[in-house]
């Protein structure tokens, strides 16, 4: 099959939301149309086509993980592709196995799709250039978190109808978030105004070039927010001490339940989860019907399953035409 | 002669060229009309029968002709469609993308099911369309309703209800529309 780059992006891999093509927002909606299908496909009796048989996926997770590798493999699986597993703490990278020898290894085992997570930054692209299959960015450091930000788009579409328009504030640890760059970069190519909010030690050093406004005061921006969207402080990832303590952080920018009473009534609340409960979100408002985490977890599946099939089955590139 | 862009229809994409209109809307109306007529006679009525449509193609025929079987029997038949892009056996080999989620009304168990398309050509998409059936219930009978035969099977399939048996070549293109049939070419 030829999968070379064509004119809409890089067909091969899905490295971060930039390789849905230069128009990001058709690339968006191409997988969303194709979420639909497979969202039909999730609510049958046998949740499962045989449209990837034969092919082999592997997930190859550097960093801890449950919901986004089990959210793979189900996709995968769902598809009737072959899973590997490979997890660090059981493989030879712990004898010292170098990261390019390990891929060459998967890789003669014939695998068509690598999903990759990583806590460096750019380990994705790398891997895409040593090796012939389809490489997935399952999250690489404080980069880019591709397949978090179509769920994310699908949600808020499923909630709300179009993004354009809609008034969406991230809150919490942007530094550290691969999350909030992602969906900065989806959200504002689909039309949405994103703030940041946070305190100015846990924004990036610069956001020059971020489509977005910035706030360091949460209560302000309640009243005329849609989409609520609250990351996970990443307390793994802190080197320093960027805010004073956990339990001001929460009285400052926790959602909590009179947070959530100021939000309009049609708002949703969303978090990529893991959730912290009592830090970025109270334990009664992660239960709220407008809630909609777990949504975001179910449509996770079906979303991982448009991407491999766009890039392992339907013969097409980003954007929908032709290139086979 | 008429020149339609067929933008994105696997396999082709490019510009039909009409030749030869084969049936006009009315004939097409017609062959609807008789085909539902064999459906109620081939059944003995209409007692678990379910329409499934294939996408895009059969879609808009399936409705017409629960609308026929309403106006000859007065009853509503359940009316679904399927998309097999899934289960196609040239996945990998041309660009596959489904048109829309497949709808299947009911539980498929001990129903007759009528898949209904507009072409019938190699057989591959009735084949795949049956493989996508099987998640859905265990059928009592499966039938097949189209509205042109142009013949080239490649596979051991064939239609109960046929609108038109239409000798083709193999590079010929037939298009269905509701303004009615036509035989042509692609140019690519």
């Amino acid at each position: 099959m030829n999968r070379a780059t064509s004119r809409h992006g890089d067909l091969r891999n899905l490295l971060s939301v930039a390789d849905l093509g230069p128009d990001i927002a058709a690339g968006i909606d191409e997988v969303m149309a194709l979420t639909d299908t497979f969202v039909e496909v999730s609510e049958r009796k046998i949740p499962k086509v045989p449209a990837l048989r034969g092919r082999t996926v592997v997930s190859l997770f550097f960093e801890d993980s449950t919901r986004t590798r089990l959210s793979f493999e189900t996709a995968a699986k769902r598809l009737s592709a072959d899973t590997m597993n490979f997890s660090v703490s059981t493989s030879s990278v712990k004898k010292g196995e170098s990261l390019r020898d390990t891929i060459e290894t998967i890789e003669a085992m014939g695998v068509d799709a690598i999903v990759v997570r990583h806590a460096s930054a750019g380990v994705p692209k790398q891997i895409a250039q040593w090796s012939q299959s389809a490489v997935i960015n399952a999250g690489d450091g404080w980069h880019e978190h591709p397949t978090q930000a179509l769920l994310d788009c699908y949600t808020i579409r499923q909630h709300g109808g179009d993004l354009a328009g809609k008034q969406i504030a991230i809150v919490g640890d942007i530094r550290h978030s691969r999350v909030a760059r992602s969906n900065v970069a989806a959200f504002s190519a689909l039309g949405a105004d994103v703030t940041l909010v946070a305190p100015p030690t846990l924004l990036p050093p610069s956001l020059e070039g971020w489509p977005v406004k910035v706030s360091h005061d949460l209560d302000a921006v309640l009243a005329t927010t849609d989409v609520c969207y609250l990351l996970r402080m990443q307390r793994e990832r802190m080197t320093e001490a960027l805010i004073p303590s956990l339990r001001e952080y929460t009285a400052s920018f926790g959602l909590s339940s009179s947070r959530a009473d100021r939000l309009p009534q049609h708002a949703i609340i969303m978090h990529p989860g893991p959730i912290n409960r009592g830090v970025e979100i109270s334990a009664e408002v992660a239960d709220r019907e407008n809630a909609v985490i777990i949504d975001q977890v179910r449509n996770g599946v079906a979303v991982r399953m448009a991407v491999l099939f766009l890039l392992l089955g339907s013969g097409t590139s980003w954007g929908g035409d032709a290139d086979v | 002669m008429a020149e339609r862009e067929r933008r994105l229809t696997p396999p082709y994409g490019g510009v039909f060229v009409a030749r030869t209109t084969v049936m006009t809307a009315d004939d097409m109306q017609r062959a609807t009309k008789r085909m539902a007529h064999e459906i109620i006679e081939r059944n003995h009525g209409l007692e678990g029968i379910v329409l499934i449509g294939l996408q895009t193609g059969g879609i808009p025929l399936a409705a017409r002709l629960a609308e026929a079987l309403q106006k000859i029997e007065g009853v509503d038949v359940p009316t679904g469609c399927v998309d097999v892009a899934f289960y196609r056996d040239d996945i990998g080999l041309r660009p596959v993308l489904p048109e829309a989620a497949t709808e299947i009304p009911c539980d498929l168990d001990s129903r007759t099911v009528i898949l209904v398309d507009d072409v019938l050509f190699t057989g591959r998409t009735i084949r795949a369309a049956l493989d996508a059936l099987t998640n859905f219930g265990r059928a009592r009978s499966v039938q097949l309703a189209v509205m042109v035969d142009r013949g080239h099977r490649e596979l051991p399939i064939r239609p109960d209800y046929v609108g038109k048996n239409l000798p083709t070549r193999r590079d010929e293109v037939v298009d269905v529309t509701s303004d009615g049939v036509e035989l042509g070419e692609m140019l690519k």
